[in-house]
């Protein structure tokens, strides 16, 4: 959607913003609003027209009502730790920091719940909870850094969601604010709102329906133990076949992870977590709850894991070597970062049974495109992360691993999965978004977008791509034969 | 079992409906047609449209057309040892897929295993234009667009005619005991909120003039809890729990206005008196009262949650509180953005249009 005209100047909108505003919370120098030129996908940079930090939900009204009226695009922002540039900046909008938002106003232990500012950092609300038993479920492996009004905008998961759920299963209540500044409340503190589920819908909508101001979260009880077995395969379809038989023999896992051998081996030279670095590939099932229960549970889990080709299986002995199993695996990442210059992490879901297939199929793109890849897997819910290893000082090698990211992705739409588990689409997941929607579809998300902000002022030209941009890009949704853009003249 | 695509046709009902701005009634067995409120216009039924269409129980998804019976969906996955975590009432013998989803209800155990929407994973709709669409998937994580399919949990069908819904299903637990104690209200209001934040395996929480307990998992798992803990095996077994999902339970016996209050479980309702049948280890609580729907409306927003009047002889137009005027107009804008000419279940959700 294009945006509509905006007429003001830089500076008169600088003038403005000060009368709202603190001046420390304005910035407008190059310099100062460097930091805020990228998120967490580095690779793509804008640097925005103008940055607020407010510190009230007053301040962000005054703002949002100031943007709306003078048809400027507004951006917020909590830690920028997102992986799919969706706080990258526009170059002629506000960047909205919510940074400053950081307080936790409430814990009831009671009702266990949460009340929080959105820009409180996911592991502060288990910090400040723990005193009273409780903890806040999902653990996305940024979650030292990355703050809930970031995981609410993102639905983010994290290596527990297979039993715990996802961000939109653990959040109570958002107040947010339109994109005119209007005050809304969505949920409630019970464990369900009036009228249609909008709490749901602003989970995962990546800052395009409303401005974040507060969250109030679901606490659950500590569980009174945990313990996590490691399991070593000879080969990547035994490991797919033991997870799937883990799950069929009527378990849910706190956590079922998996890694591949080339992950396997740089995760232990970075951590000595002592993963057996000769398997195929190795699965990680944690357990937890009460002891009885997960004594019960870890010895069924240990004999399926046993019975479906585990060449060993291995017990954390104690508390700090089950954190260590724990460490490697929420390092992968930067482990793998430490064997390449550069590397490019997708974020494809698949039919758990497609596994063996979908990393077959991406071992020979790999060997196609001359680019090594890594696998991680949240196996328990069927999320892919292959990190692409590249060198970005090669002139086209960027270029090559952004288009094997691709080809991976639209293989994940193609087995009945997703281009995105929990990333997001941002702005870079924009193309496979056209693989996995037809343009029906993606005019329905346009029409929900208008119903909040009709102006497309809010976090515009992410998350859901315009049908020009599809066609433009020759990606089809091919969807029973038909062509999905029928209406627009091919390029 | 049958197995019918009526896709086509239905959406084609859709798309004349919408050309001739006639409204339309989505119906299929009626067995929460109460609940839901009166609606006028031609009646659409999904009674035909039936069949599951994908089930695999190692991947504990399973996909169903709207018009498949519910107790059809459960016989299958009994069989695999599987159940809906969000265990629906049926309110009737011939409850479909469809509109358990539109409704959106859940039952005891819904405070430990999800809701309906929380199970939601995707879903196939037509919107009021007559196209057809697939929003999520198949699989457990999927943030690809905006989260329409969880949007249709409870929307009464006010925004497209379900075709298919795709849930998460869990595995049946192993064991599972009922305990029962006599106690008074304000000590088993005491022990929900210690036993709820235990991490003990409880998969129901309820009180109705004795406090019931559900604990679930492993053999070895449940004997520990009931040790620790005390207490009589109900000798009734579990049969509290499908009388409280179903409402066959005494307490809804009878005419009179049936309230339903979502709040948070801790929550104290003043001095709304009246006959209470609590569950969801409080945080969901029927009422029975002479009080009048604004004191009712006011307790329950006072207390952080909300009311609707669930069953009632005479329903009045209003059934829960009007929304705050802005966000009753989002949900105006939200109907438009899926049925322009207002065409689908026209009146329900009565606090809103």
């Amino acid at each position: 959607m294009s945006l509509p005209e905006r007429s003001v100047e830089r500076a008169a909108f600088l003038r403005e913003l000060k009368r709202v505003l603190p001046e420390e919370a304005l910035l407008s120098d190059p310099e100062d609003l460097r930091p805020f030129e990228c998120d967490a996908l580095a690779a793509y940079t804008v640097l925005p027209w103008i940055a607020v930090l407010p510190e009230t939900v007053e301040q962000v009204r005054a703002v949002l009502r100031l943007c709306h009226s003078q048809n400027v695009p507004v951006v917020a922002r909590g830690a920028g730790t997102g992986l799919s540039g969706g706080a990258l900046p526009v170059a002629d909008g506000v960047l909205l920091s919510l940074a400053k938002f950081d307080r936790i106003l409430e814990i009831d232990p009671a009702n266990r719940m949460a009340r929080v500012q959105p820009g409180v950092r996911n592991l502060a609300i288990s910090e400040a909870a723990a005193p009273f038993g409780l903890y806040y479920a999902p653990d996305p492996s940024s979650q030292v850094a990355c703050t809930i009004g970031g995981n609410v905008a993102e639905n983010s998961g994290g290596v527990h969601c297979l039993k715990y759920g996802l961000t939109v299963h653990n959040v109570l209540q958002v107040s947010l604010l339109t994109v005119e500044g209007e005050p809304l409340t969505l949920g409630s503190l019970g464990l369900d709102g009036p009228g249609y589920d909008l709490l749901a819908l602003i989970n995962g909508s990546e800052g395009l329906l409303g401005v974040i101001v507060e969250v109030v979260v679901k606490l659950l009880p500590v569980p009174e133990t945990a313990r996590t077995l490691l399991a070593a395969f000879s080969s990547i379809e035994a490991a797919g076949d033991a997870v799937a038989a883990v799950i069929g023999a009527g378990l849910v896992p706190a956590g079922l992870e998996m890694m591949d051998n080339l992950t396997l081996r740089a995760t232990e030279n970075f951590v000595h977590a002592g993963y057996p670095i000769d398997a195929a590939a190795v699965v990680l099932c944690e357990m937890d709850g009460m002891a009885e229960q997960v004594e019960a549970e870890i010895a069924r889990a240990r004999r399926v894991l046993e019975s479906h080709g585990a060449t060993e299986v291995r017990e954390a002995r104690d508390e700090a070597e089950r954190r260590k199993f724990w460490a490697g695996r929420k390092a992968a990442f930067p482990a793998v970062g430490r064997i390449a210059p550069d590397y490019y992490c997708i974020d494809g879901t698949i039919p758990r049974k497609r596994l063996a297939a979908v990393l077959g199929r991406i071992g020979e793109l790999s060997e196609q495109f001359g680019l090594a890849v890594g696998n991680v897997f949240h196996a328990g819910d069927g999320n892919l992360h292959p990190l692409i290893l590249y060198d970005a000082s090669h002139p086209g090698e960027l270029e090559r691993a952004e288009a094997l990211g691709e080809e991976i992705l639209t293989l994940c739409v193609e087995v009945g999965g997703t281009v995105t588990g929990e990333h997001g689409v941002g702005i870079e997941k924009l193309g496979p978004m056209c693989v996995q929607f037809g343009a029906p579809e993606l005019r329905q998300f346009h029409a929900l977008k208008a119903a909040f902000d009709a102006g497309g002022l809010l976090n515009p030209g992410k998350a859901v791509p315009t049908l020009m941009r599809c066609a433009e890009l020759g990606r089809m949704h091919v969807h029973g034969g038909r062509l999905p853009h029928p209406e627009l003249e091919r390029f | 079992m049958h197995s019918q695509d009526d896709s086509e046709s239905l959406a084609g009902r859709v798309a004349e409906a919408c050309a001739q701005g006639g409204p339309l009634r989505i119906l299929g067995s009626g067995s929460k047609e109460f609940y839901a409120g009166p609606c006028a216009g031609r009646l659409l039924s999904t009674r035909t449209h039936t069949g599951i269409v994908h089930y695999e129980p190692t991947e504990l998804v399973l996909t169903a057309r709207s018009g498949t019976a519910l107790a059809a969906i459960e016989a299958v996955l009994a069989e695999s040892g599987q159940m809906l975590g969000f265990e629906p009432p049926h309110f009737g013998s011939g409850a479909t897929w469809g509109g358990t989803v539109a409704c959106g209800l859940s039952g005891p155990r819904r405070p430990w295993s999800g809701s309906v929407r929380d199970a939601v994973l995707g879903c196939r709709i037509v919107n009021g234009r007559g196209e057809v669409l697939s929003f999520g998937g198949q699989v457990m994580k999927n943030v690809a667009g905006f989260d329409v399919s969880r949007l249709m949990a409870g929307a009464l069908g006010t925004l497209g005619l379900l075709l298919e819904i795709s849930v998460k299903v869990l595995p049946r637990p192993e064991c599972e005991i009922t305990l029962c104690f006599e106690c008074p209200f304000a000590e088993g209001r005491e022990r929900m909120i210690r036993w709820g934040g235990s991490g003990l395996p409880v998969t129901g929480l309820a009180w109705d003039g004795r406090l019931h307990l559900r604990l679930a998992g492993p053999e070895q798992a449940v004997s520990t809890a009931v040790r620790r803990i005390g207490g009589d095996r109900a000798g009734e077994g579990d049969a509290v729990w499908n009388g409280l999902r179903e409402q066959t339970h005494g307490f809804f016996a009878g005419e009179g206005d049936l309230w339903r209050l979502s709040l948070p479980p801790a929550a104290d309702t003043g001095d709304l008196s009246g006959s209470w049948l609590i569950d969801w280890g409080g945080a969901q609580r029927w009422l029975r009262t002479d009080a009048g729907p604004a004191e009712v409306l006011a307790a329950a927003q006072a207390a952080g949650g909300h009311a609707r009047l669930f069953r009632s002889a005479n329903p009045p137009a209003m059934r829960s509180a009007p929304l705050a005027p802005a966000l009753a107009a989002l949900h105006r804008r939200v109907k438009a953005a899926f049925d322009p000419a207002g065409i689908l279940n026209r009146g329900l959700l009565p606090e809103v249009f």
